[in-house]
């Protein structure tokens, strides 16, 4: 591919503006940010640039350090739960009919069509103290209590006297539940791209050898599958560890997540420096997870297709 | 072969895809220890037929017997037949070992046993010391070794073989096929082969299963496939042949046939049994023979003019254009260095032998 050598003028009138944008709206700002991080705040909106650490220093306080675990722990968490819930998932669209297919992948990309912030909403709604989810139960209460009560065992309050809604809302539960929702098609679609090209003589091969199917799943289609698990996982785990708006809505007072401090920073706080060391904190703990995964996927991804 | 016991029957199977029957209606025996093929151009069910004695498919109608245990409700991984993919399927992320081993260690064979048998089988495959390779590092022949290996040491009763030799090339093809036979004639194992390769059906098996369409045309051990080919499709399949169309005019003797073709005119053929109506002739190239004068008279003979000439090596394919208008090939074999071919435009006399042709039905 250098037929782009006999015409550089084409070359470069393509190849040019986007590299002004990229320069201009994503390497500048952030070489910003990142300079921001060696200030100090000097007034209410000035800052001076002093080249110290302390913004560093205070990032690794055990309070914030605290947060960045938890924040870790909840993108795990959901990244676990994204894995186990989208592999069979995966799994049932790579052998669904031919024509099924295009259908079901759709109906995974469906939900990035509707705004984050609207589907977030919709899940207070359905998770709420008094929302559907809750009415949901409450119904099946009270078919099974008046289903006791035909019995004549209504007197002995099996079930309890009332129904009691559960508290879904404003916890960790609701943060990683509302993650996990979030996160699904992006675990999904990787997965589903390493199983669909997967020669299905593979299997028939493990079957053929007499291995059943669980173990035909253990020992063939999951190794096989490993660079879309690596895959899948790096692409729902960095997303995950820097949400904001999904924690600020479903979460609880205790429930906070990195990117929610660093917000704060920038705005109630007013402590740019601070909240741009936190920022790049965040950054270098997410390349470091690509740099894992770039070894994981050189060490075992070799001659897989 | 046809005293051993049989040990895969094929009963009435038919398999249909909705309106596509792939398989329509097949019978055949397979007895134990033969080298069995299926031979069939790309889409005769010859693969779907196999994968149905594999397990994959299920018959939609009909039943497939192996050891004389009705298979229907037997899933693949409790059949005990074992197959070699034509993609050979090695597990890219397991070595040579832990590929032969997978299916010993998969019915919980004990450490040392697997240990042994893997050696074993590698070494019947020519192997020994690649047993830490990954695929990877193995060429396409050697992958095929394992393929094979791999589904020897379960030690089937059946092997099924998907076009095993189709990924290599030429030289390493003919290498394999001689390697197969003798390692069949060795392990004494059933092997039930697809192909759409005649040389390789013909050069390899004890009896061949000629398929279209979903249905056998013909089952005979290759030289009688080759020389007595039992209709026109298998005729044609098998090899080179001059073919014709004619019309019974009526017997002579009780054991010859009058047949009157529309532009060679009336021919006179040794054939015993009686036939009335359309029917094929037809002669191999090689049988043919060219000469610059007419050929004896207990030949057929007749005039014409060279049209090509196709040199192959060992042997040359004359096109000659006979006056009365069909084109017939003929086989020359290059006997020595310099031996002399005929030329386009050359006028010649082409024959052959009455007893040479084939009479073939619709």
């Amino acid at each position: 591919m250098d037929y782009w050598r006999k015409s550089p003028k084409v070359f470069w009138s393509f190849g040019i503006p986007p590299t002004i944008w990229l320069f201009a709206f994503f390497l500048a700002p952030l070489f910003l940010v990142w300079g921001l991080s060696f200030g100090e705040k000097q007034g209410i909106v000035e800052v001076a640039i002093t080249g110290t650490l302390e913004n560093y220093s205070r990032a690794v306080q055990p309070l914030y350090l605290q947060i960045f675990l938890k924040s870790f722990w909840y993108a795990g968490l959901t990244t676990f739960f994204c894995l186990v819930i989208s592999f069979p998932v995966a799994l049932a669209i790579t052998f669904a009919p031919e024509r099924w297919k295009p259908i079901l992948l759709l109906l995974v990309i469906l939900p990035f069509w509707t705004n984050l912030l609207i589907r977030t909403y919709a899940l207070i709604a359905v998770l709420r103290t008094n929302g559907y989810l809750n009415d949901l139960l409450e119904l099946i209460w009270l078919s099974a209590d008046s289903g006791l009560r035909i019995l004549g065992l209504g007197d002995w309050d099996l079930f309890g006297e009332r129904f009691n809604r559960f508290e879904l809302l404003y916890n960790n539960f609701a943060v990683v539940y509302g993650l996990v929702y979030v996160h699904l098609p992006f675990m999904v679609l990787p997965l589903y791209a390493a199983l669909d090209r997967m020669d299905r003589s593979y299997i028939e091969a493990s079957l053929d050898l007499g291995a059943g199917q669980w173990r035909t799943f253990r020992s063939v289609i999951v190794p096989l599958a490993f660079p879309g698990i690596i895959s899948g996982v790096i692409i729902t785990f960095i997303p995950a560890l820097g949400s904001y708006l999904t924690p600020d809505l479903l979460g609880g007072t205790d429930s906070q997540m990195i990117a929610n401090v660093i917000e704060r920073q920038f705005k109630s706080a007013n402590d740019w420096p601070f909240g741009a060391a936190l920022s790049f904190l965040l950054m270098y703990l997410t390349f470091f997870a690509l740099a894992v995964r770039a070894l994981l996927t050189r060490h075992n991804g070799k001659g897989l297709t | 072969m046809a005293d051993r016991p049989v040990i895969l029957q094929i009963k009435q199977v038919v398999k249909n895809f909705g309106n596509v029957y792939a398989v329509n209606g097949v019978n055949l025996n397979i007895h134990e220890g033969e080298f069995f093929a299926l031979l069939g151009p790309s889409g005769c069910g010859k693969t779907t037929l196999l994968r149905m004695l594999a397990g994959f498919e299920f018959p939609s109608e009909g039943s497939i017997k192996i050891d004389g245990k009705e298979t229907r409700d037997i899933p693949p991984n409790q059949r005990p037949v074992n197959m070699v993919f034509q993609s050979y399927a090695v597990f890219p992320h397991m070595t040579v070992f832990d590929n032969v081993a997978y299916g010993l260690k998969v019915a919980k064979t004990p450490r040392e046993e697997v240990k042994k048998r893997v050696q074993d089988a590698l070494a019947l495959v020519k192997l020994d010391g690649y047993d830490l390779r990954k695929p990877d590092q193995l060429s396409g022949g050697q992958r095929q070794r394992v393929a094979l290996a791999r589904a020897l040491v379960k030690r089937p009763r059946v092997l099924l073989l998907d076009e095993p030799l189709s990924a290599l090339d030429a030289k390493l093809r003919e290498a394999m096929q001689l390697e197969l036979v003798k390692l069949q004639k060795a392990v004494g194992i059933t092997f039930v082969i697809v192909t759409h390769d005649q040389d390789e059906a013909l050069s390899m098996a004890d009896r061949i299963a000629v398929m279209e369409n979903g249905v056998v045309r013909q089952v005979a051990p290759p030289g009688e496939l080759y020389e007595s080919p039992n209709c026109r499709f298998v005729a044609d399949f098998i090899g080179r042949m001059n073919l014709f169309s004619g019309i019974v005019e009526g017997q002579e003797d009780g054991s010859k046939l009058v047949v009157s073709t529309e532009l060679l005119g009336k021919l006179t053929i040794p054939h015993i049994e009686k036939l009335s109506g359309k029917l094929h002739l037809a002669v191999r190239p090689e049988k043919l023979r060219i000469s610059s004068e007419i050929l004896p008279s207990a030949h057929f003979s007749f005039p014409g003019e060279v049209d090509a000439v196709v040199y192959h090596g060992s042997e040359s394919h004359v096109y000659l254009k006979t006056d009365a208008g069909p084109l017939l090939c003929a086989t020359l074999t290059n006997l020595s260095r310099s031996s002399v071919r005929p030329e386009k435009g050359e006028r010649l006399w082409i024959g052959w032998a009455p007893e040479d042709t084939l009479v073939l039905s619709e």
